[in-house]
């Protein structure tokens, strides 16, 4: 935006006031007004065990209207400090969650476990020292790689609410094992398949599970750097864990294990309507349009997240499985 | 039409922030082979922040609109009696309220008498996942007599998309293109009266948080492959061979920072066995990189194949078969499907 296209918002502005017999003072103060409204972010945290409260995310896209606040973050009350797992979607999200953390355990975050490079996990991450931020290799190379696209997508997709986010890579890297920390004993699992990269964790003392985005409840999963085999075989890993409840990356907080049966039905519809669209010749466009099964009226996001799988994998499936017809070929 | 709540659109600071990082950021998101001498060209039209395009569209849309009208009522005499058949479809203002219209009008079809028509369909996803790689479809088969359809982006650096003629080939082509910005986009059927048809949608083009960025392809990469093709055929519902398509080329725009010049695929020829054409498709810098396509056509009854001859702008010719040993799509050729 330049000088001249302000001009034209108030010059329009006036017109509207002159037309309408209005005062054109009021009209620039209202633009004024407007420019002082900050946005806040309202974190309405919600106990899921004594000492532990999750944030929930809003079952939605990254909008303007949500400011990217659409992940679950976790949080963990210890006598050595304060515990969370993901940052949230932007510095202001970030500086809102510390001082919230602060009022609900009295102390500082210690520790912030990051699930995956995906953005709306991570780029809270200004508000906490570099040292206390905590990923897989992965995630952390993974987040160097491509931060700086998803800043971009962020800013575009979320606007104002991302101001003065910048990508800000994890100081310490985890590896599979428990770290302890005051009475608390986190179990960390490197997996994969939601992205390259993956973090889940059971905190043992309360059998709190934290699956990152590898478990979607209720709201459709994103596929933009699935691998959906290795996907799979992260959700038997899960299986195989007896936890108390299961935090997903997006969705309600349960007892038992709704969260990784969905995301598995999820995961094959998605491969194979996609599969099938395409072994008929139907174009992305109508791949997008093919139906749905009933159960996933009930799943947020589920048409929008199809489309979106069916640009994610349809590339991959025409580059790959067309047989060459050039002459040269 | 606006996108954008009224407190976004008067956040002058905000529009300011969101903009200028949009300005040194896009060229990471599209990849440096387009992105571009664009700003120059579009600050013509709109500036580079969607909520700049709000405004704009705001301020001009009413005088535009007039003056659209006040041209369209000196041929809508004309074209009446040719169009009364067809009379519930035809909208005389551009319904997507375009600030460029007006343009695109004098454009694509100089003086011929234009009329809009919801029975020309342009299918769009609701989000843009990959700005350099956007699934749209361009439909015109609700009418007969489709002689050419053409393909453009209001708000696009280059609007021309593509231009497909049927000849033995249904009017109809899904294809794959660049966008810069939210953006009409359009589908103009010639029909054989004259009159040119002309649908649409707005294409929003906000990606998701997350999406996966395009990253442009080194210059070194490209030769290897360019040229090599891949596709094949099914058979409609009605017997029409659908076909799908994709030839390796860089498609590059010509507006790249770093000057790299235009070089793209500018046309695909389709023919029988025969040599007979059935259709012939203009594509334009907009398409992109690695141009794959699916359209519908008839080739006769006992070609082993349908041939298709691709040239770039540089003159160099790719010549495939797609062999026709056909699975049923279970696809309807008449309509969207
Ligand atoms: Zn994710």
């Amino acid at each position: 935006m330049t000088s001249g296209d302000d001009k034209v918002d108030v010059s329009r502005r006036q017109a509207i006031a002159a037309f309408a017999g209005i005062a054109t003072l009021p009209a620039l103060l209202a633009v004024f007004d407007a420019n002082a409204a900050p946005l806040v972010y309202e974190l309405r945290p919600e106990p899921i065990a004594p000492g532990i409260w999750v944030i929930r995310g809003a079952q939605e896209a990254i909008e303007r209207s949500n400011g990217g606040a659409i992940a679950n973050i976790t949080i963990f009350d210890t006598r050595d400090g304060a515990v969370i797992v993901d940052t949230g979607p932007s510095k202001r999200y970030g500086l809102a969650l510390e001082a919230l953390v602060r009022q609900l355990t009295g102390k500082p975050v210690v520790r912030a476990y990051l699930t995956h490079f995906h953005p709306d996990h991570v780029f809270g991450n200004q508000a906490f020292a570099a040292n206390v931020l905590s990923a897989p290799r992965g995630v952390i190379d993974g987040l160097a790689e491509l931060g700086e696209s998803f800043a971009s997508a962020m800013y575009h997709a979320a606007g104002d609410w991302m101001r003065g986010t910048e990508v800000m890579r994890p100081g310490t890297e985890c590896s599979d094992g428990v770290e302890t920390i005051g009475e608390r004993r986190f179990r960390l699992m490197g997996l994969g398949g939601h992205t390259p990269s993956d973090l889940a964790l059971i905190e043992e003392t309360s059998g709190i599970l934290v699956t990152g985005d590898l478990t979607f409840l209720d709201r459709a999963p994103t596929t933009p750097h699935a691998d959906l085999a290795r996907w799979r075989s992260s959700l038997d890993t899960l299986s195989a864990i007896a936890h108390a409840r299961l935090v997903p990356g997006h969705g309600p907080v349960e007892e038992g294990a709704r969260g990784i049966a969905q995301t598995r039905d999820w995961l094959s519809l998605v491969e194979e309507t996609i599969r099938t669209a395409f072994d008929r010749g139907l174009s992305s466009n109508e791949a997008m349009a093919e139906p749905l099964p009933a159960w996933t009226e009930k799943v947020a996001l589920a048409r929008y997240e199809f489309e979106r799988s069916v640009m994610h994998f349809y590339p991959k499936l025409e580059a790959g499985e067309w047989p060459r017809v050039d002459k040269a070929g | 039409m606006s996108m954008w709540p009224a407190s976004d659109r008067l956040n002058r600071n905000s529009c300011r922030t969101v903009g200028d990082r949009m300005g040194r950021t896009l060229s990471a998101w599209v990849g440096v082979r387009w992105a571009t001498k664009m700003e120059r060209i579009s600050a013509r039209i709109t500036v580079p922040s969607r909520s700049g395009l709000v405004n704009e569209r705001m301020v001009h849309s009413h005088s535009r609109l007039a003056g659209m009208k006040r041209r369209l009522k000196s041929v809508i005499a004309a074209i009446v009696a040719a169009t009364a058949p067809f009379a519930t479809a035809v909208a005389l203002e551009d319904p997507l309220h375009s600030v460029v219209w007006a343009d695109m009008k004098e454009q694509f079809f100089g003086a011929a008498p234009v009329v809009f028509d919801d029975r020309i369909k342009v299918i769009v996803p609701r989000i843009v996942e990959n700005q350099a790689q956007v699934p749209i479809t361009a439909d015109a088969r609700a009418l007969g007599g489709v002689q050419k359809l053409v393909i453009f982006a209001d708000l696009n650096p280059i609007q021309h998309v593509a231009t497909v003629v049927p000849k033995k080939a249904s009017p109809f082509i899904a294809l794959l293109m660049k966008v810069e910005q939210a953006t009409p986009v359009r589908a103009a059927a010639l029909l054989d009266d004259g009159t040119w048809h002309v649908g649409g949608v707005y294409l929003d083009a906000a990606g998701g948080g997350c999406s996966a960025p395009a990253l442009a392809r080194k210059d070194a990469d490209w030769s290897d492959t360019v040229g090599h093709a891949q596709g094949r055929m099914w058979r409609d519902i009605d017997g029409a061979a659908r076909v799908r398509f994709r030839l390796r080329h860089p498609m590059d725009t010509g507006l790249a920072r770093d000057n790299t010049p235009a070089f793209f695929i500018e046309r695909l020829d389709m023919r029988a066995a025969d040599g007979q054409s059935l259709a012939e498709v203009e594509l334009r810098e907009p398409v992109s990189e690695d141009p794959t396509i699916t359209m519908v056509l008839r080739l006769p009854a006992k070609d082993p194949g349908l041939t298709i001859i691709g040239r770039d702008n540089n003159g160099t010719v790719y010549q495939s078969v797609i062999p026709a040993g056909w699975k049923q799509s279970g696809a309807s050729s008449r309509d969207g499907g």
